[in-house]
């Protein structure tokens, strides 16, 4: 390993109730691609904050390049060579991808002359892309080649990537590692956020893994186990999720012909879905953000209806009926989004479960609220999938994603449906949980219900899924057995449409 | 420098407090702005919040109190509902004005007729032309989009119009000699909304305000309707993740309030007004928004606020004529109690930091 670029020592910032950072020290060496590895909240998002300059630390310090540095805003940290790539993209859907970069920069030149450096960037980098296009149309990883070529215009020493590969196809996820890669050879040091072992394996040198705010171990990552990683990420074992094989049975819910347009102006619309789903069965849908995943799931829920005979459960044409209508027949749906869609962020946990449970666990009566029967099944909810919480008065906003996840899963579960579709059950969501819910929704497949899983995570796909079918531009492509699937011909379903070659 | 921080939970203590910081505060500036008016700051007071009920005229007050209090409170029942779910009817005022001129002319049809059916006749007609001029901008904004605001607050004006036609039109009492106005309804027996209990200024419109507080707190905790709009206004996509239509709660909301705001006019053109006239509006409608606010939309909280309410207006009353207060004065005194409501309002929500910023 080179010398150090930038040394962390003793870095802390407290909020109040939570130590996000204590006493973190490492470095990262010149050219030297880093991970940093941890669950949500173990406090990777304070670190690259702090070193961008978006928050002031309440003590430690940092040097860059052998001079202190503490940045007291993000300008002052690009001065410096530090350029950060966030995980939401900070861009303007109306403008120009010119106009886009032109804005995030200090001193832009004019706008024919960047239009030029872009595409002279974007060609060496091998991240093709066309200076004119508006960024409204662009897919999530073309989006994300603009926030790369905006840091790259200002020749960082070191980049900051926080969890970039959570919205880009495995077809994507290889250009963007060339290019990481290429800078890496030109000497820019790489600071790598994410959970996903496989990838810190495939490319990384060097791998810093916090937990709870602390530096819990440092690994050189394509020499360890990535169970050993995830261990100390979680700071247990877990059990992988397992079940027995199941024999798939009765068709339970059908799609046919399901055509929906676009509920809003920047929306996907649903195009000629055909799909099965039989009872003991979870069927994968794998996708990149923004395919339809939330159209789907709420001409699903019923949020959105469509045509009666597109949508079916159990031979009864279902999809002109509302929520709670499917509900009554067993089928129930929780939304990718928490707070907001799939709970209510201000009410109480006993409310939230009304929200839901009000149908199927008979909490209404004649019009008027079982306000007792409601936080029974909240407590029962609470209890069964072990959510952490004082109990069921408290709101749903004080709970971390994990745990409010674990309930609404939960809550779904417990009504015992026939046929449930989630969506992005474990986005945002500590490994501990997510293997909670996987699990729940594995068993649940296994006493007898169709299983509908919407998300953009393959290896939660690949782990619980028996078949897989991809959603691109609102088309579902045929379902195929997942067992035998190559991440390859998972990538060219997924990529179906998109336009993957390189420049150059 | 003072920071707001967001709290975990909104804090209950807070949401109690808030009203009585927001009364005290009102007293303090409202004392600085009569002061500065060269009044004697305790003294104008002292006149708005305690003359009316215990001073040398309050045997002619106090019953003003409930007569005051009774339409404020039922508007601000009905509005509560639809602000609860975050849909905004301003226009109140407008469906008070169409309730009243409906059930006028379903007494004044019947004139002189008596009957024990007229009273109720005129309840149901005051009630339903509320509820369809509280629709037509539920209607606007469920079909086009239009927005509720704009609208119903526009066809508060129209409302004007419409009752000033009524009044030296259609409705003119015949033998008035060409004044405007109709009939004095208080001096027709069947029609007449009269004092239950005499001297207390306890009329139906009374007893409907408290039906009203009651039905509204039994419907915001135990039954479905006040659940969904709840959630409406928490999580507006939760709610319709629960099966609400957002469409159909716009209809049944606009239409409720309609129809209490409604009610409100009925009992008081059958009672304290007696009659239709160029001026019958007299911001019912309006206040009643700063007294759903005021009382939390909580009903029992309108009930306080509905009171408090009433009492500033006949006590501000009292200050014009004994102290010679301007009226602009008293309203600015009203309209401070809403602004540090809304103000310390935050504090629910948020938690203020003293100190320097930290990013």
């Amino acid at each position: 390993m080179t010398d150090a670029l930038l040394t962390l020592s003793g870095l802390s910032k407290a909020y109040p109730g939570v130590r996000a950072n204590d006493d973190i020290s490492f470095s990262v060496g010149r050219g030297e691609i880093h991970a940093l590895l941890g669950e949500n909240g173990a406090g990777k998002s304070t670190l690259v904050k702090t070193i961008y300059g978006l928050v002031q630390p309440d003590s430690g310090s940092m040097v860059l390049d052998g001079q202190p540095y503490n940045p007291a805003e993000p300008r002052e940290a690009r001065a410096r060579g530090v350029a950060m790539v966030f995980q939401h993209f900070s861009l303007f859907d109306a403008l120009s991808v010119a106009e886009n970069v032109a804005l995030g920069m200090e001193n832009p030149p004019g706008l024919r002359a960047l239009s030029d450096r872009i595409a002279e960037v974007s060609r060496s980098y091998g991240l093709p892309l066309d200076p004119a296009r508006t960024v409204g149309g662009l897919s999530a990883g073309e989006r994300q080649r603009v926030e790369i070529l905006r840091c790259l215009l200002q020749e960082p020493r070191l980049l900051i990537m926080d969890e970039p590969t959570s919205v880009l196809t495995p077809q994507e996820v290889e250009v963007l590692f060339r290019t990481l890669r290429q800078l890496r050879e030109e000497g820019v040091s790489i600071l790598y956020i994410s959970h996903k072992l496989g990838e810190i394996r495939a490319f990384c040198e060097a791998a810093t893994i916090l937990r709870q705010g602390r530096v819990v171990g440092t690994c050189d990552p394509r020499e360890t186990e990535p169970r050993a990683m995830a261990e100390q990420m979680v700071g247990a074992s877990f059990a992988a999720p397992s079940g027995a094989a199941r024999e798939p049975g009765a068709p339970v819910l059908a799609l046919r012909g399901l055509s929906a347009p676009a509920p809003q102006a920047f929306g996907t619309p649903l195009r000629e879905i055909e799909v099965t789903v039989h009872a003991g069965e979870i069927l994968g849908i794998g996708g990149v953000a923004g395919n339809g995943q939330d159209e789907l799931t709420a001409a699903l829920s019923g949020e959105m209806t469509v045509a009666p005979d597109m949508v079916s459960l159990k031979g009864t044409e279902i999809g002109r009926m509302g929520p709670n209508a499917r509900r009554a027949l067993g089928l129930c749906a929780a939304p990718e989004e928490r707070m907001g869609h799939a709970a209510a962020p201000d009410m109480s946990l006993t409310e939230n479960a009304m929200l839901t449970g009000a149908q199927r666990r008979g909490l209404v009566h004649r019009g008027f609220l079982r306000w007792g029967a409601a936080r029974d099944f909240a407590s029962a909810v609470i209890d069964r999938f072990d959510v952490r919480t004082p109990g069921p008065g408290t709101a749903a906003r004080a709970l971390s994603g994990g745990n409010l996840q674990k309930f609404v899963i939960g809550r779904e579960i417990l009504q015992a449906p026939e046929c449930l579709v989630v969506n992005q059950p474990t986005w945002g969501v500590d490994a501990a949980a997510a293997a909670v819910i996987r699990q729940a929704l594995i068993d649940l497949a296994q006493e007898g219900a169709a299983v509908v899983v919407i998300s953009q995570d393959l290896d939660e796909l690949m782990e619980i899924a028996d078949r897989f079918c991809a959603l691109n531009e609102g088309r579902l492509s045929a379902p195929r057995p997942m067992r035998g699937l190559t991440l390859e011909e998972i990538g060219l379903m997924l990529g179906g449409a998109h336009d993957l070659k390189e420049a150059g | 420098m003072i920071r707001l921080e967001r709290r975990r939970e909104p804090s209950r203590g807070w949401a109690l407090a808030t009203p009585f910081i927001a009364v005290l505060l009102t007293m303090l500036a409202g004392g600085l702005l009569f002061a500065a008016l060269g009044k004697d700051p305790v003294e104008a007071i002292r006149t708005i919040f305690w003359d009316p009920l215990f001073g040398p005229y309050a045997g002619y007050s106090r019953p003003q109190l409930l007569v005051k209090a009774a339409p404020l409170i039922l508007i601000a029942t009905g509005l509560s509902l639809g602000f609860r779910a975050g849909i905004w009817n301003i226009g109140a005022e407008g469906q008070y004005i169409v309730g009243a001129i409906c059930a006028a002319a379903v007494a004044l049809a019947a004139y002189p007729a008596e009957s024990v059916l007229l009273f109720p006749a005129m309840v149901l007609a005051g009630a339903l032309g509320g509820l369809l001029w509280g629709l037509i901008p539920g209607v606007l904004r469920v079909r086009f989009g239009a927005n509720e605001v704009l609208t119903s607050l526009m066809l508060v004006y129209v409302a004007e119009a419409l009752l000033a036609a009524m009044a030296l039109g259609l409705l003119r009492n015949p033998e008035g000699r060409g004044f405007p106005g109709s009939r004095n309804l208080a001096q027709y027996p069947s029609a007449a909304n009269l004092e239950i209990l005499p001297g207390s200024g306890m009329h139906w419109g009374v007893v409907a305000a408290l039906i009203a507080v009651v039905a509204a707190q039994v419907i915001f905790a135990r039954h479905q309707l006040g659940y969904r709009i709840r959630l409406t206004g928490a999580a507006p996509r939760a709610a319709v993740f629960a099966g609400v239509r957002p469409g159909l709660l716009v209809l049944v909301c606009m239409g409720f309030s309609g129809a209490l705001a409604g009610l409100a006019g009925m009992f008081e053109v059958a009672g304290p007004a007696g009659r239709l006239s160029i001026d019958f509006g007299a911001g019912y409608g309006f206040t009643a928004i700063i007294v759903a606010f005021l009382g939390r939309l909580n009903p029992f909280g309108i009930l306080a606020a509905g009171l408090l309410m009433a009492l500033t207006y006949i006590g501000g009353e009292l200050a014009q004529m004994q102290l010679a207060l301007p009226v602009a004065a008293i309203q600015i005194f009203q309209g401070m109690l809403l602004f540090f409501l809304l103000g310390i309002d935050v504090l629910t929500a948020y938690r203020p930091r003293i100190g320097k910023a930290r990013a």
